[in-house]
């Protein structure tokens, strides 16, 4: 337990450098849907755009208040989805998903989370999940809302 | 033995003997360090073992089982209510209801005052910017069911309540007015008195939050002159599941039911029913009896101690945690920083290191403490920050917890290179 619950596995070095340097941070233009979402139980907040190209993400732009893990974990989802495209994206979210509701249990594919692995200590601490997650569900959504702007408008970028 | 300074007859450590938990150690071996009991206080062993011998020797259910059992449950249940009643020096047993706790209690008043047609549309509902989200939604909802205007009062930078435009804020126009006597963010002590008498002086009736008094101050609701007080076990070294209203007993006669069921009313045709009187016309279904059992153990608990010597703990260790938490460079305290007309919580900021950050790592180091808005958004949005982490103190607090605290603070800023 002593391990499992060890506090450096939670802030891996990773963690921290996105948090200090978070990349792709501040909301850009041009962009299909904007969404904000809040952490109820602390009250952090995001607020994130999404911008398609056809069916490519070309760019996930955020602004967002919270703790180094939800800040992070943001960074490592820029980094991880723009320039994929949404199918692709939407399995690298099930796949962080997974990890984090792994209970610790899980190994993370690095080939598909890159720096997306440091996270898996934060699976071993049920509080701290959410905060993970918060951004990637900005972003699920996010994306979801851009898919009908896009289609209702023939795909034609802002 | 800690004998904290100004209270040279307080033993906390041989009141730290009473709660198993205190001895736990956590990952790490590190001992625990307990400082989140505004958020909920841990329990003695007194509390613990009157649950328990309720459940092993006397469960029944309560006021409709007639067999041995029955009886026996239902003079325990309601001796909590005795003992509850005597600790607020209430008038009368019967104007203590009990609910599942403080938020349903405050929800039953403002929804039976609603439903009572005190409140209209040319009303106004007067709150502050410093309470608790259990004494702000409840209104916000009734001045929604009743087109009532909703006011408050404003905080000062100190984390006081701004009374200067009471004059204003509580007029003829004024129905209600409902204020916390400590709050639970910011930890400041309200002036109740000034407020209690200008509402008065209106006919405005007065709802008062004491969910972090009852715990931490000598509390006489009759001297108070407030109309209703609400408050909870678990934070008074109780159990959880049981809440307390208080309140006049003219008042709560004119107020309609809150919950329809068993045992909150007088008759029942298939039409119509006709209700009980308080406290039972607000307690409907079966109550929390084990609950009343170990509250009723807390407040014996609490009167032993004397709350008069509670206070001066609390007192005494907020000082000290005030003085020592001020000497982190870095460190700003949220709320009044001096130990006057203060509760024993502290909410402050670490720099730019994230409250759940903080929390996280001096958990790490076995302090326990709140991290984010403590049910306090418009106070924080007051102090123009999100969040906070909030060290919060009781009767069994040392100063040496204090000083595992600012420790722990120190390496917290080390880690994330502060």
């Amino acid at each position: 337990m002593t391990d499992a619950m060890n506090v450096d596995s939670l802030y891996q070095e990773i963690i921290l450098d996105h948090y200090k340097r978070p990349h792709g941070a501040g909301l850009r233009e041009p962009f299909e849907a904007e969404v904000h979402h809040v952490n109820p139980s602390c009250g952090d907040e995001i607020t994130l755009r999404v911008h398609l190209d056809g069916n490519t993400v070309s760019d996930v732009s955020y602004a967002a208040q919270g703790c180094s893990i939800s800040q992070a974990s943001t960074s490592v989802l820029n980094d991880l989805i723009v320039g994929k495209n949404v199918e692709e994206g939407m399995a690298i979210l099930d796949e962080f998903n997974t990890l984090m509701h792994g209970k610790g249990k899980i190994e993370p594919d690095e080939e598909i989370l890159e720096d997306g692995i440091a996270f898996a200590g934060v699976a071993q601490f049920p509080g701290r999940i959410k905060c993970a997650l918060l951004g990637w569900m900005a972003w699920k959504d996010a994306v979801s809302q851009a898919l009908v702007t896009t289609s209702s408008t023939t795909g034609d970028p802002k | 033995m800690t004998i904290v300074e100004g209270t040279q007859t307080y033993d906390v450590a041989r009141i730290r003997e009473d709660f198993p938990i205190l001895g736990r150690r956590l990952a790490g071996d590190f001992p625990l360090v307990y400082l989140d009991s505004a958020n909920t206080s841990q329990k003695p062993v007194q509390v613990i073992d009157a649950i328990d011998d309720h459940y092993r020797q006397h469960n029944a259910n309560v006021a409709r089982a007639m067999h041995q059992l029955g009886a026996e449950a239902s003079a325990a249940f309601e001796l909590g209510r005795d003992k509850v009643a005597a600790f607020i020096g209430a008038p009368s047993r019967d104007e203590v209801v009990f609910a599942k706790n403080a938020s349903e209690a405050l929800n039953l008043v403002a929804r039976t005052l609603g439903d009572s047609g005190r409140i209209g549309q040319d009303h106004e509902i007067v709150i502050t910017e410093m309470e608790h989200h259990s004494n702000i939604v409840p209104w916000q909802q009734l001045s929604q069911r009743t087109g009532a205007t909703l006011r408050w009062f404003g905080v000062t930078d100190e984390g006081r309540l701004d009374l200067d435009d009471i004059d204003t804020l509580i007029t003829e126009q004024t129905a209600v007015v409902s204020v916390a006597w400590v709050s639970n963010m910011l930890g400041t002590i309200n002036p109740l008195d000034a407020i209690i008498a200008k509402a008065h002086s209106v006919g405005a009736l007065v709802v008062v939050d004491a969910s972090q008094a009852v715990p931490q101050l000598p509390v006489d609701v009759a001297a108070l002159g407030a109309d209703f007080v609400a408050f909870t076990g678990h934070k008074m070294v109780g159990p959880t599941g049981i809440g307390v209203l208080w309140g006049r007993y003219d008042l709560l006669a004119e107020l309609p039911p809150f919950l329809g069921g068993g045992e909150m009313i007088e008759t029942v045709t298939m039409a119509q029913s006709t209700y009980a009187p308080p406290p039972a016309r607000f307690e409907a279904g079966t109550p929390p009896i084990a609950q009343s059992v170990g509250l009723g153990a807390a407040v014996d608990y609490l009167s032993a101690i004397g709350m008069d010597n509670v206070a001066a703990h609390e007192q005494a260790i907020t000082a000290y945690a005030l003085g020592a938490l001020q000497e982190i460079d870095g460190l700003t305290i949220v709320g009044p920083k001096e130990a006057v007309d203060r509760g024993g919580a502290i909410s402050f900021t670490l720099g730019d290191i994230h409250p759940h950050d903080v929390s996280q790592l001096l958990d790490s180091r076995g302090v326990a403490v709140r991290a984010g808005h403590h049910c306090a958004k418009p106070a924080h949005q007051r102090f123009g920050v999100q969040s906070t982490t909030r060290a919060s103190f009781y009767l069994y607090t040392t100063t040496e917890e204090i000083d595992g605290l600012v420790e722990a603070l120190h390496h917290t800023k080390k880690y994330f290179g502060g």
